[in-house]
């Protein structure tokens, strides 16, 4: 089987050399922000006479971002890796007393392979929007919001210090809502924005308290500062860190417990959720925690607490994504179980760090894949999600099937296809560190294979089972061609970061790296997980091969039936956070009304002797004034009398 | 020596103003509105050139100074100055006055009230020479005049021009205020006494007060009289309940003045006044205040989670934020102290956004405050859907705006002081969010009532009134330097003055570390 070691690096420790300054190319690490975030403002305050124009603004200024990314990754390359990491210092931004955060960039290895994840696939997704909505007449808002999300992941990914980091995280998060919540007049669409921003502002103060606690220990909340004194904080200091980092990352990640607005937030155009689920906002919270390694390589508790919730999720995340018939939600259970995995190899420590980034990598293209063709399939079926009412799309629409299908064996992990790779190796270091981590992701690779198959086989393959005004048709070019790119990526994107690439190495001084022996062989584990994948397969394929019911059955299992409700995620939600916070709003708005502001009134009315409330005094006004003023005035007397005697 | 008198003109200028206006023929509405604006524009006009001026590395305790003895008997004299928080107040000040005069252009024509055109843009510019004086007064007697003085504009604002339940939300405001000034006005008077005792003659110059060796006795019993004051006008749980009430009787841009300006008289009065002169009964009281603020940080919030009409929504939000600014106040730390003045800047700007843009609404709907009347305003009028949008993100102080900057450092002070506190008010921004967006969410998005299909979209007028805000919001959220610069050396002179210096970090990298 393939790769075993040959190209994987001795052991790393991560390097904390202080940064280079940025020079050459490097001095325009901020117009990668700025190209965008341009791009957003004009679209979003010049008004109807861009409407003709605007999306291709939008467009251009990210493709020129990832140009400039792809020339900034050659130069990159060319220099040694210990000069890799560059600084660049804009101005003071928020000070007072100790703390002093500057608005300040840092492109190293790591914010670099982000850097191109972010501009060349949301490049693509750009692309394939103009198509997609074509006939929305708020296509230029739609670029706008596109815009400014790119703009906000990129500031996130660049920041130097977890401040500015927070202004992109929030950023993303306004992004989501608004693109989440673009077709606003729906109120499902509406109440699915609000329920992102909320659970993401629950992950927030995960990130608030984070930053706070980094300033009273280490007093700077700079990257570099944070990392090189993170030895000498306390065990437990330590461990908080981690904590709340991690509580960040559930929100935004959509991980356990906070993994419930991402199924809803299917609600956008799907575009959008192509966006979301490869190129931006669910990465962050890998982002994070990888870029946090100096931390979580000290606290063996948050690291761990890592592992469970990234297990958790792998879990849950492909349980739901295998009894959803509506597509669109299946890939957004997927997209939790696949981020699942970043987050448990990001747990494990310099094992994992390089491989969740990997997998992040090729998820971030054959993810997008998944989603715009899906998007393709919605575009030809009437804006219509649900499987059941799909089939024998291969032969209306080839290379809509021809795309799916690479990004199909890409996820399920068939060698020589890019998941392959990435999966493997977070297994492989799963299994390195802890055997029940190891033997859960083998299980959800298999469950992987299963729910994939069933959602290939009951779009593309089977009987046709459209409704009577469908007609699936191909989508134009423009659609079509990001869609080639990222087929071509899904297929050789894993294979070439890793031979040709040298990601490990590449990551390295920046995560750091180990490896460590297990006792069963590689190979034989590579075997084992490949089969897991194809029992998966076989079951869907028998189980959905022949024929598909166009009702989804209702004698189903309690799972299927757990599964289809999210495993009562919005339940659990409701009892727990939702239901408590309403009452308690709803006794205080009585409380203020009755009791506090009720003796307020009545004190006033006592006072002014009057036998009713307040509101009587209307006419009596002069009276009350001259009581208050007479007791003033004994008041007055009655100060007067204490201090001038004491 | 600054020779030309400056804080004076400042607040002269809209006082003359307002008579000109009065002295116009009734009949000449549109223009009076001109002169108000014009003689407003010019005020802060004068206001941009003095900030120009301002040394924020100055050594002196205030700039721009003046002093002429008033009432010499009695020790009480006319002195006025600013340091860098009279500064960033006198000038939030002077910028929302023109900009509540163009929004509120036709306040009076489509309010429910009695009073004339003239009248209420008079009354506007009365209140703007009041601000000015209050936040600039260096004579404590002084500050005192002002103090009570601005409540008799507001009362006639609310009373003549406000909605239906005007006049109880007037007298209850006033009642209220007037409570709460008198024993302020009991502890003035103690402080009188007590400086005459200690320094042979009686003073009310707050630099003379400042040093004075008060007991600690004496220090917490005058303390209460002007924190009672304070925390009413602020409004502080459990005093905030005349809030609402006027909220929701007063126009938008009666509204914005009140809440976005005045009531920053008491967190200003506590940091100005509370600390510095009694340093001792602060650090007392402290734990008191800090619950106070925390209780009203998630009470206000909450409460706002409950409402169904918008005013009362923004008011109850209101003291939600005022519970911030207290809070970095009393935990004594640069940040707390630096953030809370931000705080209170960017809290102006995103009152006067969320009032101002809802007033535009409800303009457009007959009135009607209560949020079941609307929706889907992002589909009809999508340019004030996105003004209500970006209110709603200012007030839930999304990072990169000015509230972010003041809140975030607000939190920061507390929490290096007290963990636990700080845990517990940065749960409020989790419910900040829960009201901001189920607002959002009623108003802007969905299907609009059938009453509201046909709804303009922002005028010119308004678009102008509200840009300024928005563009002060994201200028001081993206580069809020020169503002901290001029706050912070007022702050940590403040501390200084209280005796407590900021918690050092566990690890200490600085350069003076020891090996």
């Amino acid at each position: 089987m393939i790769g075993n070691g040959a190209v994987i690096a001795a052991d790393v420790a991560p390097v904390l050399e202080p940064l280079t300054a940025a020079t050459g190319i490097f001095a325009w690490i901020w117009l990668l922000i700025a190209l965008p975030l341009v791009g957003a403002i004009v679209l979003l305050t010049t008004g109807r006479w861009t409407n003709r124009f605007g999306h291709f603004i939008g467009v251009a200024t990210v493709v020129i971002a990832a140009i400039l990314a792809i020339a900034m990754l050659i130069e990159m390359m060319g220099r040694p890796a210990d000069a890799r990491a560059f600084e660049q210092t804009l101005y003071s931004w928020v000070f007072a007393g100790q703390f002093q955060v500057d608005v300040a960039f840092q492109l190293d290895q790591l914010s670099m392979v982000f850097v191109l994840l972010i501009t060349i696939v949301g490049s693509l997704i750009h692309i394939y929007s103009i198509g997609y909505m074509a006939h929305d007449p708020d296509r230029r808002r739609f670029f706008g919001f596109l815009n400014l999300f790119v703009a906000a992941m990129l500031l996130l990914v660049l920041a130097d210090n977890y401040l500015l980091l927070y202004v992109g995280w929030e950023g993303v998060g306004l992004a989501s809502f608004l693109l989440i919540g673009f077709w606003q007049y729906k109120p499902s669409a509406s109440a699915a924005a609000k329920k992102a921003f909320v659970i993401n502002r629950v992950g927030d103060v995960g990130l608030s308290l984070a930053i706070m606690l980094m300033f009273v220990t280490f007093g700077s909340v700079t990257f570099e500062s944070v990392f090189s004194s993170a030895g000498e904080a306390s065990d437990s200091t330590l461990t908080w860190i981690g904590l709340l980092l991690l509580l960040a990352a559930a929100g935004k990640s959509a991980q356990f417990p906070l993994q419930a607005w991402l199924l809803d937030a299917m609600e956008g155009p799907t575009p959008v959720s192509a966006l979301i689920h490869a190129a931006t906002m669910v990465t962050a919270g890998v982002y994070l925690i990888v870029r946090s390694n100096a931390i979580y390589d000290r606290t063996v508790f948050a690291a761990t607490a890592v592992v469970v919730i990234g297990v958790i999720t792998m879990i849950i995340g492909a349980i739901i994504g295998s009894a959803k018939d509506d597509i669109k939600k299946a890939l957004a259970g997927s997209t939790m179980s696949q981020i699942g995995y970043m987050v448990l190899a990001a747990g494990l420590g310099p094992v994992g760090y390089v491989f969740a980034i990997f997998h992040l990598l090729t998820h971030g293209v054959f993810k997008a894949n998944l989603f715009l063709s899906a998007g393709s399939v919605m575009h030809g079926m009437n804006n219509g999600v649900d499987m059941r009412r799909f089939g024998a799309l291969r032969a209306v629409m080839m290379i809509t099937f021809g795309a799916f299908m690479f990004g199909y064996l890409a996820i399920i992990g068939i060698p020589p296809f890019s998941g392959f790779y990435s999966k493997d190796k977070i297994i492989l270091a799963a299994f390195e560190v802890n055997l029940i981590a190891g033997i859960a992701a083998v299980i959800a690779a298999g469950i992987t294979g299963f729910y994939m198959t069933r959602m290939f086989t009951m779009t593309f393959l089977g009987k046709a089972r459209w409704d009577d005004d469908a007609h699936p048709h191909e989508s134009p070019a423009v659609m079509t061609i990001p869609l080639i790119v990222l087929a071509i990526g899904s297929l050789g994107l894993g294979a070439s970061l890793y031979y040709w690439g040298d990601i490990v190495e590449w990551l390295a001084p920046v995560t750091g790296y180990e490896s460590r022996p297990i006792a069963i062989s590689t190979t034989l584990l590579e075997l084992i997980t490949l089969a897991t994948v194809l029992i998966g397969v076989a079951i869907a394929v028998l189980m959905y091969g022949r024929s598909v019911p166009i009702q989804p059955p209702q004698k189903v299992s309690v799972l299927t039936t757990a599964a289809r409700n999210n495993l009562y995620d919005d339940a659990t939600n409701d009892i727990v956070a939702v239901r408590p916070t309403w009452y308690a709003a709803r006794f205080l708005v009585w409380f203020d009304n009755r009791i506090v502001d009720g003796a307020v009134n009545a004190s006033a009315a006592f006072v002014g002797g009057a036998s009713g409330r307040l509101r009587r005094l209307q006419n009596g006004f002069t009276r009350s004034y001259a009581l208050v003023m007479v007791i003033g005035v004994i008041v007055v007397f009655g100060v007067l009398a204490l201090v001038g005697l004491s | 020596m600054n020779s030309f008198p400056w804080l004076t003109t400042i607040g002269v200028v809209p006082l003359l103003g307002s008579i000109i206006v009065m002295l116009l023929p009734s009949t000449r509405t549109t223009l009076a509105k001109q002169v108000a604006l014009l003689v407003s524009l010019v005020t802060l006009g004068l206001t941009i050139a003095m900030a120009l001026q301002f040394n924020a590395n100055s050594t002196e305790p205030f700039q721009f100074v003046e002093s002429t003895p008033w009432i010499p008997a009695l020790g009480i004299s006319y002195s006025v100055g600013v340091d860098g928080i009279g500064l960033v107040l006198v000038a939030l000040a002077t910028t929302l006055v023109p900009v509540v005069i163009l929004a509120g252009w036709n306040d009076v024509e489509t309010s429910a009230g009695n009073g004339s055109v003239k009248g209420y843009f008079a009354l506007l510019l009365v209140l703007e020479t009041l601000m000015v004086g209050v936040f600039a007064a260096t004579d404590l007697f002084l500050f005192y005049v002002f103090f009570e003085a601005m409540l008799v504009p507001i009362y006639f604002l609310i009373g003549r021009y406000g909605g239906a339940q005007r006049s109880y939300a007037a007298v209850k405001f006033l009642i209220y205020s007037l409570v709460g000034g008198l024993f302020m006005l009991a502890s003035l008077i103690g402080v009188y006494v007590v400086s005459a005792r200690l320094l042979g003659e009686g003073t009310f110059d707050f630099l003379s007060l400042v040093g004075l060796e008060m007991d600690s006795t004496t220090q917490r019993m005058l303390f209460l009289g002007f924190f009672f004051a304070f925390a009413i006008k602020a409004p502080l749980w459990p005093f905030h309940t005349w809030l609402p009430d006027a909220a929701k009787e007063s126009t938008p841009a009666t509204a914005v003045l009140l809440i976005g300006v005045l009531d920053k008289v008491g967190t200003f009065g506590m940091i100005r006044y509370l600390l510095p002169i009694f340093p001792e009964a602060s650090q007392f009281y402290a734990p008191v205040v800090i619950g106070m603020a925390v209780i009203g940080i998630l009470y206000g919030a909450l409460v706002a989670l409950g409402q169904n009409d918008m005013k009362r929504l923004f008011a109850y939000s209101s003291m939600s934020h005022f519970g911030f600014i207290a809070l970095g106040i009393f935990v004594f730390t640069t940040q707390g102290g630096s953030g809370s003045v931000f705080y209170m800047l960017a809290h102006g700007l995103s009152t006067a956004a969320l009032f101002l843009t809802g007033g535009f609404l409800m303009m457009r709907r007959g009135g009607s405050s209560l949020i079941s009347d609307y929706g889907g305003v992002a589909k009809v009028a999508p340019v004030l859907g996105g003004f209500l949008l970006f209110a709603a993100m200012s007030s839930l102080a999304l990072p990169g705006l000015a509230s972010f900057v003041g809140e975030f450092l607000v939190l920061l002070g507390v929490f290096s002081q007290y963990i636990w506190i700080g845990v517990i008010a940065t749960l409020g921004i989790v419910f900040t969010a829960a009201y901001v967006l189920r607002f959002y969410q009623r108003t802007a998005t969905g299907p609009a009532p059938a009453a509201m299909v046909d709804m303009p979209d922002a005028r010119g007028r308004e678009i102008t009134a509200l840009a300024p805000i928005v563009l002060l919001t994201l200028v001081l959220g993206i580069v809020p330097g020169p503002a901290l610069e001029v706050i912070n050396p007022a702050v940590e002179r403040t501390l200084e003055i209280v005796g407590v210096s900021d918690p050092p970090p566990a690890i200490d990298m600085g350069e003076g570390r020891q090996p």
